[in-house]
């Protein structure tokens, strides 16, 4: 296997939102690289859609401490109080610079960038829903990818497109550099570099109904769990409630920030019933829960009473066209029907982490419950948990966590490098990745123990056992499940033995991330004997503060998970009960 | 239903050229194209090769040549196509593997026409302002996500690969009506040049391959116009 070196002083794994606001950040002051598995353009910020909430108050009066209190309340109290102040306060200088940088944000007449009501942000600590998510019609999330890597161009900066980092060199618990695997040649790469963020993204294909893109399966987390490093508060996965059925598609929460109204099989709105305020705006975990109550009650609709409506013919033609264009051309394009004229069938679909590699507000990745910071590695945006988003994220707050700690890591790679040396890596650094290639490549193919075979039996069963509502008879269940598919992993096999452009290979790869972030998910789930968030236990069904006002942090050991747990930190709100 | 699928199949490291394999495959009318490709990569042959990741046209990874039209794989149902399915990887890029192009030349060309917000001025402590009208000028051409299906559908591309393209064109179109930015002469004298937007021929393939619906060959003409503007 060829080996190919390379020298830099930083790495950035991923070419995302983060990983591209952490570039701008770092690349004028250091050799750096970005890697991505894609083309930066492909990450899956692109597909965000509803908006970016800042306080900006350019509809009505607002201010970050509302938007901190709303956030603080949307994360069931399990958000860090001191890392949420700085999301909610640095907002508004993000969104300010991204425009600066030409993100073409929608416009009020008067010139300023246009604000919308999303789920959870409200005016007044909860009086009513706030004008506070900055858009770009509905496709918010492509206009930053976008704005941020034309910013990159601009700057020159370095990227690795279709090289997939699989390994980090960390050697007396000092960062030294990745190993990445070359897409198109099949050529291993050893990246020198004693500052690495990992900006990956999520793991949302640990279901099987998602919203997610099949290249998000955990990778920087999983390399990173493989190493030792825990993974905080990996019990709280949200399920968004507007997915379009059977498929997983999203369509924005911005539908209902717009007037949308979600209706079962009677045409009832039934989310009166369950947030009487806020109704249809409620946060993400309560809408889901109440769709699958509506489901399990015997009020959803179709002949499977398996599904909702998301209402929008009372929006009218040019509402839709103007703000929801590419939402509700997903409908039309996948379920062939006129959202103008017709209310659209929509279940819960897998969305976002909360949980994901600890780190503290510097975007520092921390290798214990006690904060102890591992040199020199840094993580932000989905794969990371500050945690700014607790045990449930309100809407838009993913896309300004990206550019509120995107930057932090660039400018954390910034400090580390101006004030260390450089690494070297011998060459037989590479040598645990080509083994675990080799074996892979040497090994006869047999269908019983392909990726596709085991990686639908993990999804299927984490959709049947560890999805919304949780107990734990379905977790132990799952726990079972979870140390079959490892052992039948063990004998994983593929039948494409070829260099060039391999992406078999590297699905099996991938296959060992989704069943670290799935024996996590289950075992913290199981651990967790609280509702809190988006963790729904039937079995223990009422929030406990005083026995679980805290993060958990998984790690590895052996082939199953050990447990240790952090208090949350609190600031200017004490925890209350969670109403809309 | 049963379903007849060929593919157009390269593998560098055992072909001397492509050669075309024939899947017949159980599916549903409202499968994607995609899913008909992951069928045979997961349950029949996994050294199939093409690139993939968001599944529902935002990400632009999957172009392919579809019984002889540009579209994405995951924007197309079953039921919308005629049997036998026949699919190859875009034209006028370097084939890779099966259906995996090389981009290169791709992104090199949009990054020819400056592909990015150029102002200088003190922008202030607040937003830039900008009304609605203005914003509304180059609305069409934010929606490209560089899939290459227009650029890699054009005639004249095939057959003059220094050609920028459309996609490029498209790029450029974003920023030079946007009121926000001062770099527009370079960028239409750039265009104005010889691989610029006058060799376009108006054939409108590439309108008609646009998975986002920009009106790609309106916005060339639009450019061309106001290369005018600069003498």
């Amino acid at each position: 296997m060829k080996v190919i070196r390379h020298s830099f002083d930083g790495v950035i794994v991923g070419a995302g939102g983060a990983g591209l606001r952490a570039a701008i950040e770092a690349a004028p002051h250091m050799k750096l690289a970005v890697i991505t598995k894609l083309y930066p353009t492909r990450s899956h910020t692109g597909a965000a859609q509803g908006g970016m909430s800042a306080a900006l108050a350019n509809v009505e009066e607002d201010n970050w401490n509302w938007h901190a209190f709303d956030t603080v309340k949307g994360s069931d109290y399990l958000a860090d109080q001191p890392a949420v102040d700085i999301l909610c306060k640095e907002a508004i200088d993000s969104v300010v610079e991204l425009e600066h940088w030409g993100l073409p944000f929608s416009r009020l007449e008067n010139g300023k960038i246009a604000q919308r009501r999303f789920g959870g942000h409200t005016v007044k600590e909860g009086e009513a829903p706030a004008f506070r998510a900055c858009y770009a019609a509905d496709r918010t999330g492509h206009m930053i990818l976008q704005t941020l890597y034309q910013k990159c161009v601009s700057m020159g900066v370095t990227f690795f497109d279709e090289f997939q980092v699989l390994d980090i060199k960390i050697d007396d618990g000092v960062c030294k550099g990745v190993i990445a695997y070359e897409v198109a040649t099949g050529d291993i790469h050893i990246f020198e570099a004693r500052a690495v963020t990992f900006a990956t993204g999520g793991f949302g294909k640990i279901y099987k109904v998602s919203s997610n893109a099949h290249s998000l399966t955990g990778d920087g987390p999983g390399i990173l769990y493989q190493k030792g490093i825990p993974l905080e508060d990996m019990e709280f996965y949200q399920f968004h409630p507007t997915g379009i059925y059977r498929l997983g598609i999203l369509l924005s929460e911005a539908a209902r920030g717009e007037g949308g109204i979600l209706r079962n099989k009677d045409g009832e709105r039934f989310m009166e019933r369950y947030a009487p305020s806020i109704k249809d705006l409620a946060p993400r975990d309560m809408v889901s829960r109440a769709i699958a109550t509506e489901i399990s009650q015997g009020n959803g609709a179709g002949p499977n009473n398996d599904f909702v409506y998301l209402d929008l013919t009372h929006l009218g033609a040019e509402t839709i066209k103007q703000k929801l264009p590419d939402i509700t051309d997903f409908v039309r394009t996948y379920v062939k029907i006129e959202p103008i004229d017709e209310p659209i069938p929509v279940q819960p679909t897998a969305h976002y982490a909360m949980g994901g590699i600890p780190t503290d507000v510097d975007a520092r990745v921390l290798s214990d419950a006690n904060g102890t910071v591992l040199p020199g590695v840094y993580s932000a945006g989905e794969s990371a948990c500050v945690s700014v988003h607790g045990a449930n994220r309100l809407g838009t707050n993913s896309l300004l966590d990206i550019v509120v700690f995107g930057k932090r890591a660039g400018q954390s790679m910034v400090d580390y490098v101006s004030s260390t040396k450089p690494m070297t890596l011998s060459d037989n650094a590479a040598e645990d990745l080509s083994n675990k290639i080799d074996k892979l490549m040497n090994k006869d193919h047999s269908l019983e123990y392909s990726v596709p075979r085991i990686r639908e039996e993990l999804q299927n069963s984490m959709e049947e056992n560890a999805k919304i509502f949780r107990t734990e008879d379905s977790l132990e269940k799952q726990t079972e499940i979870l140390a079959d598919l490892r052992d039948r992993y063990q004998n994983v096999t593929i039948s494409d033995k070829g260099k060039v452009f391999n992406t078999e290979l590297l699905e099996a790869i991938e296959l060992e991330y989704l069943l670290d972030m799935s024996d996590t998910t289950v075992a913290s789930a199981l651990h967790r004997k609280e509702s809190r968030g988006a963790h729904s236990r039937v079995d223990h069904v009422e929030r406990d503060d005083v026995n679980w006002l805290k993060h958990s942090f998984a790690f590895k050991n052996g082939d199953s998970v050990k447990l240790d747990y952090k208090d949350v930190e609190l600031g200017n709100y004490e925890p209350k009960e969670r109403k809309y | 239903m049963d379903v007849k699928v060929n593919i157009l199949r390269y593998n560098p490291e055992t072909d001397r050229k492509g050669h075309w394999e024939e899947y017949i495959l159980e599916a549903d009318p409202d499968e994607r194209i995609l899913d008909l490709l992951h069928k045979v990569k997961w349950f029949d042959d996994g050294s199939l090769a093409f690139r993939r990741s968001c599944a529902h046209g935002v990400c632009g990874s999957d172009a392919m040549l579809v019984n002889g039209e540009n579209m994405l794989a995951c924007q197309v149902l079953v039921k919308e196509v005629s049997t036998p399915i026949k699919i190859e990887p875009i034209r006028g890029l370097p084939v890779i593997k099966d259906l995996v192009v090389n981009m290169d030349s791709f992104f090199d060309s949009y990054k020819k026409v400056m592909p990015f917000l150029v102002n200088d001025d003190e922008p202030g402590e607040r937003e830039r302002l900008q009304s609605p009208e203005d914003r509304d000028r180059f609305e069409d051409t934010t929606k490209c996500i560089l899939c290459a299906a227009c650029t890699t559908s054009c005639p004249v591309f095939w057959t003059a690969d220094t050609y920028v393209g459309p996609a490029a064109i498209v790029n450029a179109h974003r920023f030079v009506f946007d009121s926000r930015d001062n770099a527009s002469k370079q960028r239409l004298e750039i265009l104005k040049g010889v691989d610029g937007a006058f060799r376009c021929r108006t054939a409108f393939n590439c309108t008609t391959a646009c998975p986002r619906g920009i009106q790609v060959t309106k916005a060339i003409e639009d450019v061309k116009r106001e290369t005018l503007t600069i003498n």
